[in-house]
């Protein structure tokens, strides 16, 4: 067994993880996702897991669901897809009112940014950040972090670049914090209006050039371009978007040895093609399987806290 | 035989007459009768009721340009007498109200309505101001004369920017006719869209939504050339950011009849003291860079910036809690404002105490045409705060506005008022003091 150190009720988010708690994380991660591992474990076997998703995600939600019923816990099939039914004060007592019927765990998904960091204090449940508006979502970047080891060894010092609508994309700040605690060099790239303010204070560096951001990176995760982006003017045209950052078979092909990510659901043809998300250096599936175990580490570590709490 | 009061031994600070030394003040019938050194011992004065305030400051009341007091349409939030108390405890003895109650007011009767509620119930005197645009929508004047008849002391559809150029132009004209000012609250609503923090590192951390300055700098640089163009009073509301400021200080140096006003808020804080989610740092304009608050202290410094005002904005609890990104804007202020001056201009020699006065009181009656406060000369009303200048005490949730939304919680300051004076009489007097 790895020497673990994970001392917390609940995952809200990336930021204030030590790069150990990380590695615990996908430590674990290890020991579940290897072949001899058993299918059916019992370690969350007395627990309720109820899902809290104010917008839907047909991958989230399942890959949660299939590592929660792994571990042996119940799952609550509640989902209140209704957002003003999990605004502020009601999402509280929503919260509460499951606490009350036994529910142990809170996978939330909101489309506000910051609701759970009050909401955590406010419950002994335990909460786990499915993705809070444009803030984090923790357990994607621990499973790009996850499948970015798998392949390269390490997280010391790798170049990541990740392209896309950043400003709007908690996938990506989650993979800024973690990636920045292992000394990787992150570039994010994309254009202006879809850059936010002062991201390089966060320690990262931005470019609008993808073929050069691209030519020495270890990786590139491509984000998911919501396409009513143009609508708000951000960006001038689909195809002016794939043109400068769609990542192709071409540009791909001038580095063989960077790895490809997406957090899915991909437009295709729109920030990646087909050819690419298809490709040998393509690692998305990878990351979809990877997922799983990632979510079953987290719950686990989180149970042993819990169990140490009683 | 007139009422009399007479306010011994208190260190006297007052900027329009350039006073800052012990003196006693005489009041009679609500008015200052006199300001000199060792009136007790005049053989006239030997009888009348004494408030002792040695080892105190004695100035003229605060006067707040910039206060919601919610009433009429949410009592549940503020009222004209919670309001006005809040004001008395922070040594504020006029209180310029917003036009942004429900329903806004915009008519003559509506400025009637509160100006009859708060000789009423108004613990400080309060001032009206009236929307420039009916229902506050930006679409259509209101009836500027019928209000100015009524009473108000400025325009402003504060709340809101002025988004149409045109018609500001219109309510600047009018305005100028009415020789009143008009109060603008400078935000480009395209720029700052869904909202709610600066745009900044915060933000981009945080990931929400944030307001570049140059939403507010480009409507204060319209402003300034509306004002140049029709010759109206334009004062700039709650300035935020560094190059608003500096478009103030180069149309002043002009010679246009341009002002400004800064909140304690926006002195003190900046984007990088809001604690993680906490919607009691949530406020329109945002907290900005600690660049743009160095920017407010400078402009606070040179006389850019001309008045400190709150911006006291009350919101019950639940409305708080509904998160940052849904939560509304606004902290209230009114019983932290003099202590956060003392504590973050005197204190730090940004302003010395008479010139924090003069933002605070003399200046603000100046913009306002007031001629009978911010000043301790003889016949001017007797509106005066006591204040312990280095008394700390810890900023606690009891406060006298009905709402507790401040981000100023749990902060210590120095400078205590310890009475207000309201035409002689006392509106607040500090539990253990006088
Ligand atoms: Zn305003």
């Amino acid at each position: 067994m790895t020497q673990r150190s994970w001392d917390r009720k609940d995952l809200l988010g990336l930021e204030d993880l030590s790069a150990a708690e990380i590695e615990s994380i996908l430590d674990a991660a290890v020991s579940f996702k290897s072949s001899e591992a058993p299918k059916n474990h019992s370690k969350l076997s007395n627990r309720t897991l109820a899902f809290l998703f104010s917008e839907p995600s047909t991958r989230t939600r399942s890959s949660f669901e299939v590592a929660a019923r792994r571990l042996g816990a119940e799952v609550l099939g509640f989902s209140a897809a209704s957002s003003s039914l999990l605004k502020g004060e009601s999402l509280l007592d929503t919260v509460r009112n499951l606490e009350a019927m036994g529910v142990d765990y809170f996978v939330v998904r909101h489309e506000l940014s910051g609701v759970l960091m009050p909401l955590a204090p406010k419950t002994k449940a335990s909460l786990i950040n499915a993705g809070d508006g444009a803030h984090e979502h923790p357990t994607q970047a621990l499973l790009d972090l996850f499948t970015l080891r798998e392949k390269k060894g390490t997280l010391k010092k790798l170049k990541v670049v990740i392209v896309g609508d950043v400003a709007h994309s908690r996938v990506a700040r989650s993979n800024i914090f973690a990636l920045l605690k292992f000394k990787a060099a992150v570039t994010v790239c994309g254009p202006t209006a879809l850059i936010p303010h002062d991201i390089a204070s966060l320690g990262v560096s931005v470019s609008q050039d993808l073929d050069h951001a691209l030519k020495d990176a270890d990786a590139v995760n491509v984000l998911r371009l919501q396409l009513e982006r143009q609508k708000e003017n951000l960006v001038t045209s689909l195809n002016d978007y794939y043109q400068a950052y769609g990542l192709t078979a071409e540009r791909l092909a001038k580095n063989p040895d960077c790895m490809v990510l997406h957090p899915g659901p991909m437009n295709r043809g729109v920030e990646i093609s087909s050819q690419a998300a298809d490709g040998p250096q393509s690692a998305i599936l990878e990351q979809v399987k990877n997922g799983v175990a990632v979510r079953m580490a987290v719950l686990s570590l989180i149970e042993g806290w819990r169990a140490r709490h009683g | 035989m007139a009422e009399r009061l007479l306010v011994k031994g208190g260190l006297v600070i007052d900027p329009s007459q350039n006073i800052e030394s012990v003196r006693d003040v005489l009041i009679e019938d609500g008015k200052i009768a006199e300001v000199r050194a060792g009136l007790s011992k005049q053989p006239g004065l030997k009888d009348a009721p004494v408030l002792d305030a040695q080892g105190l400051w004695v100035i003229p009341g605060l006067i707040d340009m910039h206060v919601h007091l919610r009433e009429p349409g949410r009592e549940g939030d503020e009222t004209i007498l919670t309001g006005t108390r809040a004001a008395a405890r922070g040594g504020v003895t006029t209180v310029l109200a917003m036009p942004n109650t429900e329903p806004p007011v915009d008519t003559p009767s509506a400025v009637s309505f509160v100006k009859s509620k708060a000789v009423a119930e108004g613990a400080v005197r309060v001032l009206v101001a009236g929307a420039a645009t009916v229902g506050q929508k930006g679409e259509r004047l209101t009836e500027i004369v019928g209000m100015v008849r009524a009473g108000i002391s400025a325009v402003t559809d504060d709340g809101r920017p002025m988004m149409n150029s045109e018609l500001m132009r219109r309510a600047l004209e009018c305005c100028k006719d009415c020789g009143i000012p008009f109060i603008d609250h400078c935000e480009d609503e395209h720029l700052s869209a869904g909202a709610c923090v600066n745009e900044g590192r915060a933000a981009t951390a945080k990931g929400l939504r944030g307001m570049p300055w140059a939403g507010e700098t480009v409507m204060v640089s319209r402003d300034i050339a509306l004002s140049e163009l029709t010759g109206a009073h334009v004062h700039i509301a709650h300035i935020s950011a560094a190059q608003s400021v500096t478009a103030v200080r180069l149309a002043k140096k002009r010679g246009l009849n341009v002002t400004a006003e800064a909140t304690p808020h926006h002195f003190t804080l900046c984007e990088e003291d809001a604690p993680g989610y906490d919607a009691n740092f949530k406020m329109n304009p945002p907290l900005r860079s600690a660049r743009d608050r160095e920017a407010v202290l400078e402009g606070l410094a040179d006389g850019t910036i001309d008045a400190v005002a709150t911006d006291h904005a009350p919101h019950g609890p639940g409305k708080k809690a509904l998160g940052l990104p849904l939560a509304p804007f606004g902290v209230i202020g009114l019983e932290t404002s003099l202590a956060l001056g003392i504590t973050h201009l005197v204190g730090k020699k940004i302003l010395s105490p008479k010139k924090l006065l003069e933002r605070m009181s003399a200046a603000p009656a100046r913009l306002l045409g007031l001629k009978d406060r911010g000043s301790l000369k003889k016949g001017m009303l007797a509106d005066i705060a006591l204040v312990h200048p280095g008394e700390s005490w810890t900023v606690e949730a009891r406060f006298e506005s009905k709402s507790r939304n401040s981000p100023f919680i749990g902060m210590k300051l120095k400078g205590q008022v310890r009475a207000t004076l309201v035409g002689g009489r006392a509106a607040f007097r500090h539990d253990h003091a006088l």
